[in-house]
């Protein structure tokens, strides 16, 4: 099991996960500041990712888009708040439009993550997200899950069927 | 499509559908989310329900119009009684909400780990700042 925790919590409107795996703290520090890298796990298979801009230090601006099959575009932006590498990474992520402008009205999530080696070539990540409000959490799951999760969809348009009928 | 689906579910009219953003509103209370629970048996009315906590009855109906509100319990008359009964697919949707973020970022770690175990200069090679385009487009 790569995540081997996951705590939610309704009041503070955080997930905190927590994975293990079998790498350096550098090497998975790489995932988070290579763009390449970023680019093969940030998006779903179905709607992969694009860093076109990833200035990767404290202050720092990312700008991303995630394809969709149709090939709907959807932007996102992230402004680095803090960061000590290989350690600690602080952000936040946001929509942007399709010019790559931050869009004040959507909402913004915080993201903290933290590597620390545990033992012999393992490392222990750490991802806490925490939404503004509820309201933003909603837009953030509408938005965001949109993108790729096509059986929860499926799921949810089954459950409206069954409540039709 | 989700967008179409869970905007359809945010109008204010209390339906047969829970409206998201209040059930998270309602549910970040800890006498609300106590209230939910209680309400599961269906067995008692507001009175019996506002006994359990040090507060008045009034601050207690309060609890439960928010609830009611939200979709996350219903008013049932049985009798000559009004019995408080958690709405079960109310507090599903709040948990759906959650597993659903949890599973975004479930499916970002697996293509992490993925990743990793392709082989690539590692990260304690001071080589591994140079790295070449072709080496990451596998």
């Amino acid at each position: 099991m790569t995540v081997t925790a996951v705590d939610k919590d309704l009041d503070a409107l955080t997930m905190r996960m927590t994975a293990e795996f079998v790498a350096t703290p550098d090497r998975v520090w790489r995932l988070w500041s290579d763009p390449r890298q970023l680019e093969r796990w940030w998006g779903p298979p179905t709607w992969p990712a694009t860093f076109t801009r990833h200035d990767f230090t404290p202050g720092g601006h990312t700008a991303y888009h995630m394809t969709g099959p149709d090939g709907d575009e959807a932007h996102g932006w992230w402004e680095i708040v803090a960061m000590q590498p290989p350690r600690n990474l602080e952000f936040r992520d946001g929509f942007a439009s399709k010019d790559g402008t931050p869009d004040p009205k959507l909402p913004v999530t915080e993201a903290r993550v933290t590597i620390e080696s545990i033992d012999s070539g393992k490392t222990r990540m750490t991802m806490t997200s925490r939404f503004p409000s509820r309201e933003a959490m909603q837009q953030v799951l509408d938005m965001g899950m949109e993108e790729g999760l096509r059986e929860a969809i499926g799921q949810i348009d089954g459950l409206l069927a069954e409540d039709a009928a | 499509m989700v967008v179409c689906v869970l905007t359809a579910t945010t109008t204010p009219s209390p339906g047969p559908w829970p409206d998201p953003d209040r059930v998270f509103a309602a549910l970040a209370d800890a006498t609300r989310r106590d209230i939910v629970v209680r309400a599961m048996a269906g067995d008692e009315g507001v009175v019996e329900l506002s006994a359990h906590y040090p507060m008045s009855f009034a601050a207690v109906q309060k609890h439960i119009a928010v609830l009611e509100r939200a979709g996350l319990v219903t008013k049932e008359r049985i009798g000559r009684r009004k019995l408080v009964r958690s709405n079960v697919e109310g507090i599903r949707m709040a948990q759906r909400m959650l597993d659903r973020y949890e599973q975004l970022w479930r499916d970002r770690i697996d293509r992490m780990a993925r990743l990793l175990e392709e082989p690539m200069d590692d990260g304690s090679e001071p080589v591994a700042i140079d790295m070449s385009a072709k080496e990451t487009h596998r």
